[in-house]
């Protein structure tokens, strides 16, 4: 299980800094997609099999397919590939490239300094993980879907006004 | 080691016969239009013409595999793969036989639902790699119909889990002992029915491919062997649904007598027979239409459905 978590975790960063740097959006987005498949493998490997579900049928499946079928109204050819990569040129990366490597060794030091822990492997079940929502979580839960709820009175707004 | 052996036979004999009955569903279809329609259909090659199959086979492996270049290479050809990859998966956790699914998966039921999901992809990349507007207009199509009718589908499973408090597919078939959800669940599984019958794109729910507006639809540009797999991937979901339909509301394999596999075998072929008899009966939806129905329609009653089937279950584990 240890192997897998590396595993997933290393193609999901890999996965991810592609997604950011590919020019043309279908790659991109696949990249992206492939990146949600390792978070998930990760989910399963530290024993949450409901959760890695949830993150393949929720994110891969519904939201990613949703920004790939708006990519394919917005007819995108090589000139918008060449207007990206405009858009991004060498020296653009600098700073963030910096920024970001601070954040990773920080995190590293934060990650090797903490005392070590066995991890448990217990798996967490469905029933567990509902349960868990509609007591211990209860309140966040309902925000969540307050919010959902405005976004589509929103929606509806938007789509009913012409 | 005999345990590892073990698995792989297992693993390739379920393979095997998901291919081998999504191949023979080919033939089976045709001759069964063709009675529904007082025809004759292929009956020249082999006895009865089930070497129709292998001639099939013959031709498109022959067939030039033309990759057009205008295409997006690399999206082109992963395309009909992951139809076929997703679908074959899918079989993992389909409990054919008395000793369970292949694997014993505690969210089996999530499983199948993530990888129906998944299955959208092949459509869309196949659309968009193409770089030609009837398989653009396809996969619009497509994705547009498999997104809305995967909502209704998850919802109407929903129910059936409510019912037998467990996503683990060898649990729902074993919880049906007595009963069969069917009874139980009536509009869940004509839900699960309708919705199937969008996802895997068949008539009356075919628009994606309607011949006679926009060619093939997603498939255009393919040719030989890849537009084999999504042949292929369209009867293996085929398959598949009938197949999870029979776990979910049929009871599996449960039954009298004959044993298990020959029981799902039974109750499988009645559910593909029916979608075969759905094709020869109704005429092909209006695309507006196909969309109202499912979101006007169909969700809001799986929604009510399982409202209600959540309030009696509560009911009863308070009552007793």
């Amino acid at each position: 299980m240890t192997v897998l978590f590396y595993a997933s975790a290393a193609v999901a960063t890999v996965a991810s800094l592609l997604a950011v740097t590919r020019t043309q959006a279908l790659h991109a987005l696949l990249y992206l997609v492939l990146a949600l498949f390792a978070v998930a493998l990760c989910f399963l490997s530290l024993g949450a099999p409901f959760l890695a579900a949830l993150e393949v049928i929720v994110y891969a499946g519904a939201i990613m397919v949703l920004i790939l079928f708006v990519m394919m109204m917005l007819n995108l050819g090589p000139e918008s590939w060449a207007r990206e990569r405009h858009l991004l040129p060498r020296h653009a990366w600098l700073v963030p490239a910096i920024m970001a490597s601070a954040l990773v060794l920080l995190t590293l030091f934060a990650v090797l300094s903490a005392p070590q822990q066995a991890t448990q492997a217990a798996s967490v079940g469905p029933k567990a993980v509902g349960v868990a929502l509609f007591s211990t979580y209860l309140i966040g839960v309902e925000l969540a879907s307050v919010l959902l709820l405005v976004g589509l009175v929103g929606a509806y707004y938007l789509g009913a006004k012409k | 080691m005999s345990g590892t052996l073990d698995v792989i036979v297992r693993m390739v004999l379920t393979l095997a016969l998901a291919m081998a009955s999504a191949s023979m569903l080919v033939w089976v279809e045709r001759r069964l239009l063709a009675a529904f329609q007082d025809r004759y259909g292929p009956n020249r090659v082999g006895p009865f013409g089930l070497l129709q199959l292998v001639a099939d086979s013959i031709k498109l492996f022959t067939k030039e595999d033309w990759t057009p270049p205008f295409a997006d290479r690399v999206p082109f050809i992963l395309a009909p793969t992951i139809i076929v990859a997703t679908g074959l998966l899918s079989f993992a956790v389909v409990p054919f036989t008395a000793a369970g699914a292949l694997v014993d998966l505690n969210i089996g039921v999530l499983y199948f639902l993530a990888l129906s999901s998944l299955s959208v992809y092949s459509i869309m990349l196949a659309g968009m790699a193409s770089n030609s507007k009837y398989s653009l207009l396809g996969a619009v199509r497509a994705a547009g119909q498999m997104i809305s009718y995967e909502l209704a589908m998850g919802l109407s499973v929903a129910s059936v889990v409510a019912l037998a408090g467990s996503f683990n597919l060898r649990e729902i078939v074993a919880a049906q002992e007595g009963l069969p959800y069917v009874v139980l669940q009536p509009v869940a599984f004509l839900i699960f029915l309708i919705a199937g019958l969008a996802e895997s794109k068949r008539s009356p729910f075919d628009l994606p491919e309607a011949e006679n507006e926009i060619v093939a639809g997603y498939h255009t540009e393919y040719s030989s062997m890849k537009f084999a797999f999504f042949f292929l991937g369209e009867y293996l979901a085929l398959v598949l649904f009938s197949s999870i339909a029979t776990a979910l509301f049929l009871g599996g394999g449960n039954g009298p007598w004959l044993p298990t596999i020959v029981w799902f075998a039974i109750k499988m072929a009645a559910i593909i027979y029916v979608f075969i008899w759905v094709r020869a009966t109704f005429p092909r939806v209006r695309y507006d239409r196909l969309m109202a129905f499912g979101w006007k329609i169909l969700v809001p009653v799986a929604i009510l459905n399982l409202l209600v089937t959540g309030a009696l279950v509560v009911a009863r584990s308070a009552g007793g």
